[in-house]
């Protein structure tokens, strides 16, 4: 074997071991910031010694044995009294080192991260580094935030986790939806559409997508039995399946209802529509299942041959009346608009106040569809040159240009 | 497992502590107050803890260009004031939220709870 070929087993080793690992190590000192470096630190040995003394029969253990070494040296010259309490427990669990599988703590982990005393903003951030690795580079980058910003706020978290002492154990049954509930807003944010973004869910900046994947295959994996777990990563999945159809060759954006359904990923659909299912036979009501199942609606065009809207308006009614937040009401509005119930619509998007769609891009498209339905040409115009002002995303702002420079009542596709 | 040990500093709005004193309110206010310190009494984890005398009571020092200035009223002027506190030692944070949630403050303004710091090892050591 090569050295590069060992490099190669070392990052596989890392990227497939690197949550579990450290979720271990986390356990057991309550010290991310700490264990972070200690594994870091075995790895760096790994890459040294593996290439001369060959790849351990058991990698995994190999580095917890050397990080929990360099963790022990990095508590014991920390001035703080009880550090030796945690290297006590650390020399406990060291009995069973070379044990074939290890407990796995990532959900432990997941659930700190995403615990109500961390600030909101930094919850998907500290996920993506604790279980996946990320560096703050990276996850700077995917947030629009300075590289050495995103740092500090990680810095900050993982300071507040060891200071204030927080719980490294699964939430009690009572407390479960609610802090599940976060666990799965952090998630999603990973995936680059946060849930008010429902109405506008084929715009979101696609930076994070794997690693929102992996993160909702693995909490699927630690918690089959939680139907909304199942349900978010049913959501995703849908969303993904559709993701070669979403571009035009050159660039261009394509709405939902013009998409080629030739593009669609028939293995993701497959795996989307088994999540679902699942999620819906505990009869629970839930919004990610709610929303998958919106998708799933969509996903029947080509089977059908047409959009169910009447279905589609029902669904984002439950969604609006159980979560009501702006997102869903503006989704309801454009899925009426459809259905052709223009009138109600308005009506639907007449009831959010003005600090609540101020900046908010998906109401003005939508206020834009429902007057060209309506056939009120100016208030039409007015609402997409808001929208556009709004627009992140360059190609769906020419998509929107051109409905606006063009002559007529040409069709606004809601995404 | 080891215990940390947090305090609940309990805020209270100004017409909490009118109650203290209010022959009409005074039962109801004391009750609530009696049975979660109660709680936390049966419960063991109570270090130490006192309820403070009003906002209307307190006053504020501070050194400017060597100057004493003493002012009469709390440091801040705000709606919530600090009414008592209590030190108490439990496994982690969220169980110290868990107590902070059942003072009857917590529904009337809030509670806030930080983590005491634990004795510093002496440089070298």
């Amino acid at each position: 074997m090569t050295s590069r070929d060992l490099r190669v087993i070392a990052e596989q080793a890392a990227r497939a071991s690197y949550g579990r690992l450290l979720a271990l190590l986390v356990s057991r000192s309550r010290d991310i910031a700490a264990s972070e470096d200690a594994l870091s630190e075995a790895f760096v040995s790994a890459l040294r010694r593996w290439p001369v003394d060959g790849v351990p029969g058991n990698p995994d253990a190999w580095l917890l044995t050397a990080a929990r070494n360099n963790l022990k040296d990095l508590l014991r010259h920390q001035t703080v009294v009880d550090a030796s309490a945690f290297g006590l427990a650390l020399r406990q669990d060291e009995l069973a080192p070379e044990a074939p599988s290890f407990p796995d703590d990532r959900l432990k982990l997941l659930f700190v991260c995403a615990h109500p005393a961390i600030d909101p903003g930094v919850r998907t951030p500290l996920m993506l580094q604790t279980v996946l690795g990320l560096d703050a580079k990276r996850i700077g980058s995917a947030f629009l935030v300075a590289p050495a910003t995103m740092g500090q706020r990680l810095v900050r978290a993982k300071a507040k986790i060891k200071t204030a002492g927080l719980r490294f154990e699964l939430p009690a049954q009572e407390d479960m939806p609610a802090r599940l509930d976060d666990v799965l807003g952090a998630i999603y944010a990973a995936y680059g559409t946060s849930w008010d973004a429902v109405a506008g869910a084929d715009l979101g900046c696609v930076d994070l997508v794997e690693e929102a994947m992996f993160l909702g295959r693995l909490l699927v994996a630690l918690l089959p039995n939680e139907p909304e777990a199942h349900g978010l990563l049913a959501l995703m999945l849908y969303c993904e399946a559709r993701r070669p159809a979403r571009r035009g060759t050159d660039g261009a954006f394509i709405p939902l209802k013009r998409q080629d359904p030739r593009l669609w990923s028939t293995h993701l659909i497959i795996e989307a529509e088994r999540e679902l299912t699942r999620a819906a036979a505990s009869g629970v009501f839930g919004r990610y299942q709610c929303e998958a199942a919106i998708q799933s609606v969509h996903i029947q065009r080509p089977i059908t041959g047409r959009t169910n809207h009447e279905a589609l308006s029902t669904l984002y009614g439950l969604l609006a009346a159980r979560c009501p937040t702006v997102g869903a009401y503006v989704a309801q509005a454009a899925a009426m608009v459809e259905a052709g119930a223009a009138s109600e619509a308005l009506a639907v998007l007449g009831g959010l106040s003005a600090d609540q769609v101020n900046d908010y891009q998906p109401y003005w498209v939508t206020l834009a569809n429902v007057h060209r339905a309506l056939g009120a040409k100016d208030a039409m115009t007015q609402a997409l040159k808001r929208a556009i002002g709004l627009t992140e995303d360059p190609a769906v702002r020419d998509f929107l240009a051109r409905i606006l420079t063009e002559e007529g009542v040409r069709e606004i596709d809601s995404p | 497992m080891h215990a940390m040990q947090y305090m609940l500093l309990l805020n209270e709005p100004g017409d909490e502590f009118a109650k203290r004193n209010d022959p009409e309110q005074a039962g109801a206010y004391w009750g609530g107050w009696n049975a979660f310190i109660g709680a936390m009494a049966q419960a063991g984890i109570i270090v130490k803890g006192d309820g403070l005398e009003g906002p209307h009571t307190a006053t504020t020092v501070r050194i400017r260009d060597g100057k004493r200035l003493v002012q009469d009223g709390p440091f801040a002027d705000t709606k919530e004031q600090l009414g008592g506190y209590f030190v108490i030692e439990v496994p982690d944070l969220d169980a110290a939220l868990e107590w902070a949630a059942r003072a009857p403050s917590a529904a009337s303004a809030s509670v806030e709870v930080r983590p005491v710091m634990p004795p510093k090892a002496p440089p070298g050591a």
